[in-house]
């Protein structure tokens, strides 16, 4: 079973954490992880760095350039991963912008996720209808959970449709807007994600987007099945560093 | 073949639309209506009166005497540079601040590099009385000072664009981040034929007034519709749409397409999509664009700001590909020199972009009497510091 599907069984609410490879250095990728493993995060996603990340506020664009301006590539991050499932049992989602995808060569990329040990990936730029059509097989066949992004101006109609494509959880963004926005979570986000709850859709919800403390933690939880935090998480990197991360996760679930 | 959009958005195997999930609803909205509202007769009428009474239309069809003369051919240009604002440019902004209108959008974002762009928009927002707020990279609004104050003497907001190399593409980027997170009440007016579908085909179709004219035009001073050539300098690629749209497949007519060298097309410093792009996906189109091979976006280099984008639309990716259109680079020196050159055989100062066209007369050969419009897209006040620093003139 897929790690992501079986970690969606457990009977808890979930905490994934999102992180840009390669930042505040190049090779703090895996105690980065270490580090969420053990402060009990249950999910993550890596952020492969990319110079246009057009979905993404201040906060992703600086981790990304400075990630970039490090000497992260594709091929850096595989490697530093490469024996990763030694010690990192929670599940790993790969989250990066289609073109260094492309670039690298869409099934190789999946195939070097498969022999990594990579769950899942996020492409926000590739629409659901293009991976449908051209790509779904291909993630079947290397066993990669393709994950995609709702927002509140998404048709019920479209969500029914990124319900049957999904695997693993659909994203749920909590406002319009990039990452990082200052947000809190009030009486229109929480309609949104009731309304998302009450259609009962196959595949489960995780929020995303604005989300940075305990308060919009509790709150996004209530109506979904976890939250993804990104922007807030390399806020506290670049002020506290790599070691104060257990701080961090109790600050926001303890 | 066909060198029109078909119904998937695709030129080929170029263009549709890679957005985020985000943008769905946007483009969705102007997807299912740009045709439609385009084609009622009240709009038609009005983009019609405007660009006759406003924008001074039909631009003329000159007939360049002393140039075809030297390079014994029939050389003709389509005075796009006589449009209200300086080029063709503003053919779009009408077009597209009427569909806005009509979609009830109270509010419009825009990217520029040279500004051209960004004065143009400015300039129908004030027209129509709707507020403007332009991106601009950080660089380029020291680069280009008087297209700034033009723009807020017009009543737009320059906002200056931080992130990555802080030109174009980063103000592209940031005006894309400004629809996500105003998804009902703006419109996002894109000045190039770049961006996910139906972005590259609404912008033709409104540049496509240029080649429309020139039909009749020819007609009248040829005693035919076509021409054996057309010439277009290429960055993102809007003039030369225009200057293509009615013959892409009139097979009679040969297209050529003129991109920015830079320092030399494999100097590091050049904006030759074509001979340097691979195929890619940049600002939500799949096209050639120049990357790393990590699949980075790389930063173009021009002598011409309007010419360095580092993509190029994915019409022309696909005119490209199927030969359909021939393409050349032209580096910065000869670009400059042709800007003197037509100045003193034709009494016309083109923007440094349109001069990069013309430079095609000395690298390629044409026939005798051979009939070849070249389109002559913006004029070169914008550029006469540049052209002061460079001829110290």
């Amino acid at each position: 079973m897929n790690r992501i599907d079986q970690k969606f069984k457990e009977n808890k609410k979930l905490l994934s954490i999102y992180f840009s490879a390669g930042y505040p250095n190049l090779n703090d990728t895996i105690p980065i992880l270490n580090s969420l493993q053990a402060s009990g995060v249950d999910m993550v996603e890596i952020g492969l760095p990319f110079s246009d990340p057009l979905a993404d506020g201040p906060t992703i664009q600086k981790s990304s350039t400075k990630a970039l301006q490090n000497g992260m590539t594709t091929e850096t991050l595989f490697n530093q991963l490469e024996n990763i499932r030694g010690h990192i049992n929670i599940p790993l989602v790969l989250m990066g912008y289609f073109n260094p995808i492309m670039q690298y060569g869409i099934e190789k990329f999946c195939k070097r996720c498969q022999a990594t040990g990579i769950d899942g990936l996020i492409i926000p730029d590739l629409p659901v209808d293009v991976y449908h059509k051209e790509y779904k097989d291909l993630f079947v066949q290397y066993n990669l959970y393709n994950m995609f992004l709702i927002t509140p101006q998404t048709p019920d109609s479209r969500i029914h449709y990124i319900d049957e494509v999904s695997n693993g959880f659909i994203y749920m963004v909590s406002s319009s807007s990039v990452t990082g926005a200052k947000s809190t979570i009030g009486d229109i986000q929480m309609d949104y994600f009731n309304r998302i709850s009450e259609m009962n859709l196959k595949t489960p919800t995780i929020v995303g987007f604005g989300i940075s403390n305990k308060e919009t933690y509790n709150a996004s939880i209530i109506h979904s099945k976890g939250v993804i935090i990104g922007s807030a998480f390399i806020k506290f990197l670049e002020e506290k560093g790599v070691q104060k991360i257990d701080d961090f996760i109790k600050s926001i679930r303890s | 073949m066909n060198y029109n959009v078909d119904e998937k958005g695709y030129y080929g195997d170029f263009g549709g639309a890679f957005i985020p999930e985000m943008l769905y609803p946007n483009v969705t909205e102007l997807k299912e209506n740009y045709l439609k509202i385009s084609s009622e007769p009240e709009f038609k009428k009005e983009f019609d009166d405007l660009l006759k009474s406003y924008v001074g239309r039909p631009t003329p069809l000159y007939f360049a005497k002393r140039l075809s003369e030297k390079y014994k051919t029939k050389i003709y240009l389509k005075r796009e540079d006589l449009c209200h604002t300086g080029a063709h440019k503003v053919n779009n902004t009408i077009g597209q601040i009427l569909l806005a209108k009509r979609l009830g959008k109270n509010r419009i974002i825009a990217e520029t590099g040279a500004g051209q762009h960004g004065v143009a928009t400015a300039t129908v927002c004030a027209l129509m009385g709707i507020e403007c707020i332009v991106y601009m990279g950080e660089h380029d609004i020291k680069r280009q000072a008087p297209n700034v104050a033009r723009m807020k003497m017009l009543g737009a907001e320059v906002r200056s664009a931080q992130s990555g190399s802080k030109t174009l593409k980063d103000a592209t980027n940031e005006a894309i981040r400004d629809w996500i997170n105003n998804p009902v009440n703006t419109h996002y007016i894109i000045g190039s034929v770049v961006g996910p579908h139906p972005y590259p085909d609404m912008v033709a179709r409104f540049q496509s007034i240029i080649s429309q004219e020139i039909k009749w035009q020819l007609q009248e001073l040829e005693g035919r519709d076509y021409p054996d050539h057309l010439i277009a300098c290429v960055g993102g690629g809007s003039n030369a749409a225009g200057l293509y749209y009615h013959y892409l497949n009139d097979k009679r007519v040969n297209i050529i397409a003129v991109e920015a060298a830079g320092k030399g097309v494999n100097s590091g410093k050049s904006a030759a999509t074509s001979a340097l792009g691979k195929e890619g996906v940049i600002h939500g189109s799949k096209t050639l664009l120049m990357q790393t091979p990590d699949g980075q976006i790389t930063e173009p280099y021009s002598i011409s700001a309007g010419l360095d984008y580092p993509g190029v639309g994915p019409m022309h990716a696909h005119l490209y590909r199927s030969k359909r259109a021939e393409f050349f680079s032209i580096a910065d020196q000869e670009a400059m020199d042709w800007g003197l050159t037509l100045s003193q055989m034709e009494g016309i100062i083109p923007a440094i972009e349109t001069a990069h066209a013309f430079a095609i007369l000395d690298t390629r050969k044409f026939g005798l009497d051979e009939v070849i419009v070249f389109n002559c897209s913006g004029r070169g006040d914008k550029d006469l510091d540049t052209y002061i620093n460079y001829f110290k003139l």
